[in-house]
């Protein structure tokens, strides 16, 4: 069963192309991770699909079109997560994370103690029961990441086959919490039913976690498929304009930047 | 866990959602009728406060109180003060509520009904109106209200109309911007019709200053429906201000409609608006001081500081009044006046003492 597929989708932002004719798709459980250089049409391509953009094409979740799903529907199968999540003053964890559950009350209503024990239940899975009191805008880097994450998990509990797509989710962070963050997404999709998309700058961080990369530049896939195949220096050298070598290590291909005539 | 909705027991103390606190409604409900109390005693002939206490308990809850007070206090109490209270009650609650809804949409904690234009417009199309009377053209004083009620209603649209023309993903400083363009705009035409028209300045400025003087039954009775109207929307939808507040863009994620939210709500309040001043005149800092204090008492919910600001607006608004008719006695103070006067310090001093909202 495939969790997602586009086929020819296209976004223009201001009358300007920035996807043309992208097709692909995510088998159910998958994690698939879209890179590119900067301007590339990434986070428009994965907004796109959240169906958050207008666009041309088709999508499908789950062979469903999104189209044909109510607003608070769409939003209890995908959630996002947005490179730079806005931080509203004084909110407290438990409250943002709250927040979560909004596509799942009834309307004018308010949530039930099914709601908060869900907040609860994903608070004890990503290890945040001793921030919950605390404010959101005072937490580091690392801590904010896994409450934004805590967030889009609350929305998507209770409705069985989700997506949950992930702008940029490492741009933030040192390499360590990259690590906690990434691998703390990796066992959630691991307990099953959460099928992930991802936009990422660290090629190397991106081939040790996804199972398939997709490669676009100006608006296109230029390549697809397993780690091994889209990050060589050929793609990567075109595609990025960048002098680099391609290491085989045990963990997979490593991207390393070489500067130019050394 | 994410297939499962129906997760096992916390093992740990959930913190209390953000909201209305019980405890903070039972004390502003208090307080408001404590000051409804006052307001109804004091004044040029002051009446015990227990004897009217006890008249309003007779009179509304059924009781049978021995209340003291003589025919001709009863009649101060029902045809002179108790109107008058009631519409400061109502028109400081809907000024309180349609600041705070104002915050919330605009995401601007010093959001007013000034910066959309809806007070000007209200303040043009009354002027207007004055002048036209004062130069003879044969218009019933009752329709004043309705009058500035199409103005605040046409300014609001064309301050939504410039803002929108920023585009699809344009941010709420657009708007604001063009709120304030409206506004001067309105003002500056406002200012010379008032510099053309001298023999009508008088009862213009009387007018802009705000005054419950006038106030009567009939002037409850015109504000009450544009009241529950107003508050049934705002406050079954304060909700929506706290989703609001992560963006329109993460909202609109998590299944919101934010451009129709903010609209119904803009409306809304602008109504509310419209209405208050259309029957006290022009009554500022009541919708930036209250929500203001409220949020840095309470929190910043929307969910707590809405019906807060509506019950505390209107307490707000009958002691402003009862000192515009006892500070000066027996001449009486333009209420704008007052809650300017008391307002503007205040304000400053909570900004300065409390820094941070408690979470």
């Amino acid at each position: 069963m495939t969790a997602l597929t586009a086929a020819g989708v296209r976004v223009a932002l201001g009358g300007v192309p920035v996807v043309r004719d992208v097709s692909f798709s995510v088998g159910d459980g998958e994690w698939l991770t879209v890179i590119g250089p900067n301007g590339a049409g990434k986070s428009t391509l994965l907004h796109a699909v959240a169906g958050l953009l207008p666009f041309t094409g088709d999508v499908r979740w789950h062979g469903d079109d999104p189209a044909g799903l109510h607003r608070r529907q769409r939003s209890r199968r995908v959630a996002v997560v947005p490179q730079h999540p806005v931080v509203p003053t004084g909110m407290s964890v438990f409250d943002y994370i709250l927040l979560g559950r909004t596509p799942h009350l009834p309307f004018l209503g308010r949530e039930s103690p099914a709601d908060l024990s869900v907040v609860a239940a994903v608070c004890e899975r990503l290890d945040l029961t001793g921030l919950a009191g605390r404010r959101l805008d005072t937490l580091s880097g690392g801590e904010r990441q896994r409450v934004f994450l805590a967030r889009a998990l609350a929305q998507l509990s209770g409705a069985g086959r989700a997506l949950l797509l992930l702008d940029e989710p490492t741009s933030a962070l040192d390499i360590g919490h990259q690590q906690e963050v990434l691998e703390l997404v990796d066992s959630l999709r691991r307990d099953g039913g959460l099928t992930v998309v991802s936009t990422m700058h660290e090629l190397s961080v991106a081939g040790e976690y996804a199972d398939r990369l997709l490669l676009l530049a100006a608006g296109e896939v230029v390549a697809a498929g397993p780690p091994a195949e889209v990050l060589t220096v050929p793609l990567l050298t075109r595609h990025y304009r960048a002098n680099v070598m391609v290491v085989d290590t045990s963990a997979g291909p490593a991207v390393v930047p070489v500067r130019p005539g050394r | 866990m994410i297939t499962d909705p129906v997760p096992p027991r916390p093992r740990w103390t959930l913190p209390r959602p953000a909201g209305l606190r019980p405890s903070w409604l039972i004390v502003a409900s208090l307080l408001l009728v404590l000051t409804v109390i006052a307001g109804v005693a004091f004044g040029p002939v002051s009446l015990p406060f227990g004897g009217v206490a006890a008249e309003l308990a007779n009179r509304i809850l059924g009781t049978d109180f021995d209340t003291g007070l003589t025919a001709q206090q009863a009649a101060i109490v029902w045809k002179l003060r108790l109107p008058r209270v009631l519409l400061a009650l109502l028109v400081g609650a809907m000024l309180a509520l349609a600041g705070g809804c104002y915050q919330g949409v605009f995401r601007n904690p010093l959001a007013d009904p000034m910066l959309l234009g809806v007070a000007a417009g209200a303040g043009l199309a009354a002027t207007l109106f004055i002048v036209a009377r004062t130069a003879g053209v044969p218009l019933p004083r009752g329709l004043l209200p309705l009058a500035a009620f199409v103005g605040a209603v046409l300014a609001l649209a064309a301050t939504y109309l410039l803002g929108a023309a920023g585009g699809r993903r344009r941010g709420t400083t657009t708007l604001i911007l063009a709120g304030v363009a409206v506004s001067s705009f309105l003002s500056a035409v406002q200012t010379y019709i008032q510099q053309r028209n001298v023999d009508a300045i008088t009862s213009v400025y009387s007018w802009l200053l705000g005054q419950l003087t006038v106030a009567g039954w009939a002037e409850v009775r015109l504000l009450l429906p544009y009241v529950v109207v107003t508050a049934a929307l705002v406050l079954f939808r304060r909700r929506e201000l706290d989703v609001l507040s992560v963006g329109d863009d993460e909202a609109a994620a998590l299944g919101l409609h934010p451009r129709r939210s903010r609209l119904i709500l803009l409306l809304a309040a602008s109504l509310g608006t419209a209405a208050a001043v259309s029957v006290s005149g022009l009554i500022g800092f009541v919708g930036v001081v209250v929500p203001h204090i409220i949020r840095l008492l309470t929190g910043r919910s929307y969910r707590g500081i809405l019906p807060l600001s509506l019950l505390s607006g209107a307490s707000f608004l009958i002691l402003a009044d009862l000192a515009a008719r006892t500070v000066a006695a027996p001449a009486e103070l333009p209420i704008g006046v007052v809650t300017a006067f008391i307002g503007a310090p205040f304000f400053v001093l909570v900004m300065r003492t409390a820094k941070e909202a408690a979470p």
